[in-house]
């Protein structure tokens, strides 16, 4: 395992698998259904002390 | 029914680390590492007479969870913050002076070689740290509806961090130092500072685990990601060969541009998850706490973090332009700084619209105009980071007092004070206060810092961008018209302004520390109270 391997790794796989899921996790987040989830998660904090 | 000895534990740990401490002070193969070793065993000694003194006969039954949340600890945290706060900033007032008159330098343990780490260290990991080891115990107990895991576990961690800052702290004085920026601590503190802060981990998580919301809140998520990534950082950043065991000096496992590279990644990443992934769990409980409403979207707080997270990690090269360090790293670090400006701003109007329909208390309740100005430096800083990073503007800032500024308006205005509007809001609740000693003295104290940082910021513009322009101008021969020492002669007004600057601040988190003081005690200061809402007059 050198550099170069490491580097190839980096910028092909690596990058892509990161651009997946934070495209990924971008689409979960806006998924049809989640304003309710995340209306009632940003209460969290006020339900008590 | 049986009985023992409380702390028995922990007494017989400390005597046996006290013993190792005066062990090293014994064998130690340099005079800098005994010195250390003694400053450990009388601190470990302390702390063993401290704790055999409090001891006291109790009965082995499992002691009950006496309140619902452990909140002893979070009370010292509280405490700690104050006073690392106004101390850093103490320090920080003497190194600028230092700086304007050199006379004011002490060899060979208070010259500003040795002053500026303790200035930087005890700001970000002393005040810094304990504020977020606090808050983070409080906020993921009240958002998971769980006591803290693994009992007496917080308190070493607790413990163990001040230890970690006076075995700092004390290193800088006595002139032991790695060189490398916001990580200068020697290995042994540094193997030490892991041991507490895979203890903080297991506290954090384990609570997180048992919790009894099954929603895991976004504060959350911040304060995780600033504790398993300083990890990490301080894994890599800190991998060293000691030349002896009993000795201070120890060499990095890096050399040359790859050295330089590994620090820089550590240093941008110790401000993108130390000072602000945490500081922003703490903004996305406390202002909605304080402001009474949710946060204005809690779909762009999750994408403010992953887009925090997966860009931040990126951009440290931008330290590094102009350097050895190839061209393309330069360009890759310049790129992802520029697209930190999303998830920034996006994070900051999310922390302000949190206000919408609210904005009435910006003049009614001063800790929430505390906490509205730290997000606005936020923004500010955050605008002015990726700009610095850009390399043309790097060309003209990098090595000036520029720099020094943009970091100032970062730590005091973001963190300094989102963690001071944070510790209002928490010490009445945490000692059952009606309320705090007094609110007029938290607006002397907002105004004192505000101004502080505007005249500190302001001045180091002017300087910086004055330096840098000296240092490039040449005249029509190719030759440079000024010499080094001249652009530090016209320096000395801007640096006696920033220390006033700087005083400002000190002075109001003195006023902090004076009225939080008043409010444990159980006082209430006999004050006009600031005005609610204005007479509405019918028209007529």
């Amino acid at each position: 395992m050198d550099y170069h391997i490491m580097r190839q790794f980096a910028d092909s796989w690596g990058l892509l698998a990161m651009v997946i899921f934070f495209v990924g996790a971008v689409l979960f987040t806006f998924r049809p259904g989640s304003r309710k989830l995340a209306d009632d998660a940003a209460r969290v904090p006020l339900k008590e002390d | 029914m049986n009985y023992t000895f409380k702390h028995s534990t922990e007494i017989v740990a400390l005597s046996i680390a006290a013993f190792l401490a005066l062990l090293g002070a014994a064998f130690a193969q340099d005079d800098l590492f005994k010195a250390h070793m003694w400053v450990a065993f009388f601190t470990l000694l302390a702390g063993t007479v401290l704790l055999m003194r409090r001891t006291q006969i109790v009965s082995t039954k499992a002691e009950a969870e006496s309140s619902f949340y452990m909140d002893d600890v979070i009370r010292y945290g509280a405490i700690t913050t104050m006073f690392w706060a106004v101390v850093g900033l103490l320090v920080g007032v003497v190194v600028a002076a230092q700086l304007a008159f050199p006379d004011l330098n002490i060899e060979p343990w208070f010259n500003f070689g040795r002053l500026r780490p303790l200035h930087t260290s005890a700001v970000v990991f002393a005040f810094g740290g304990n504020a977020l080891i606090c808050t983070s115990f409080y906020v993921v107990q009240r958002t998971s509806r769980a006591w803290l895991f693994g009992g007496d576990l917080a308190w070493f961690v607790f413990w163990g961090y001040q230890f970690f800052i006076v075995m700092a702290a004390t290193g800088y004085l006595l002139g032991i130092t790695q060189s490398r920026e916001y990580a200068e601590p020697e290995w042994y503190v540094d193997v030490w500072l892991t041991i507490v802060w895979v203890a903080y981990l297991i506290v954090f998580l384990g609570t997180i685990f048992k919790r009894k919301e099954p929603h895991i809140y976004v504060a959350n998520w911040f304060y995780l990601s600033f504790i398993v990534t300083i990890a990490m950082l301080h894994l890599v950043n800190n991998l060293a060969m000691p030349v002896s065991l009993l000795g201070a000096k120890s060499y990095s496992a890096f050399s040359g541009v790859q050295d330089a590279l590994t620090q820089w990644w550590y240093g941008h990443n110790a401000v993108g998850f130390f000072l602000t992934a945490g500081f922003l769990g703490m903004m996305y409980y406390f202002v909605p706490k304080q402001a009474g409403r949710p946060v204005y979207s809690y779909r762009l707080s999750i994408i403010h973090f992953w887009a925090l997270i997966f860009l931040y990690i990126w951009a440290g090269p931008h330290h590094l332009h102009y350097t050895a360090l190839p061209d393309w790293a330069q360009t890759l670090g310049m790129v992802f700084s520029i697209m930190l400006w999303m998830p920034s701003w996006g994070g900051m109007i999310n922390g302000l619209m949190t206000l919408s329909g609210a904005w009435d208390k910006l003049r009614t309740d001063p800790i929430i105009r505390m906490m509205v100005i730290s997000i606005a430096f936020y923004g500010m800083s955050t605008f002015e980071g990726p700009m610095m990073s850009i390399k043309a503007v790097n060309s003209l800032s990098h090595y000036t007092d520029w720099t020094i500024g943009h970091v100032h308006s970062g730590a005091l205005g973001w963190v300094g004070m989102i963690s001071f509007g944070a510790l209002y809001y928490l010490v009445p609740k945490l000692w059952g206060r009606e309320r705090l000693y007094s609110l007029r003295l938290i607006n002397w104290h907002f105004w004192l810092a505000t101004l502080g940082i505007v005249v500190y910021a302001a001045v180091m513009w002017v300087a910086g961008i004055q330096q840098g322009l000296m240092w490039r101008e040449y005249d029509e021969q190719g030759f440079l018209v000024y010499s080094f020492a001249e652009s530090v002669a016209v320096m000395k007004p801007y640096y006696i302004m920033r220390a006033f600057g700087g005083l400002l601040y000190l002075s109001g988190a003195l006023i902090m520390a004076w009225n939080l003081a008043m409010t444990i005690a159980g006082r209430e200061r006999a004050e006009r109270p600031i005005a609610t809402s204005m007479a509405v007059q019918p028209a007529e």
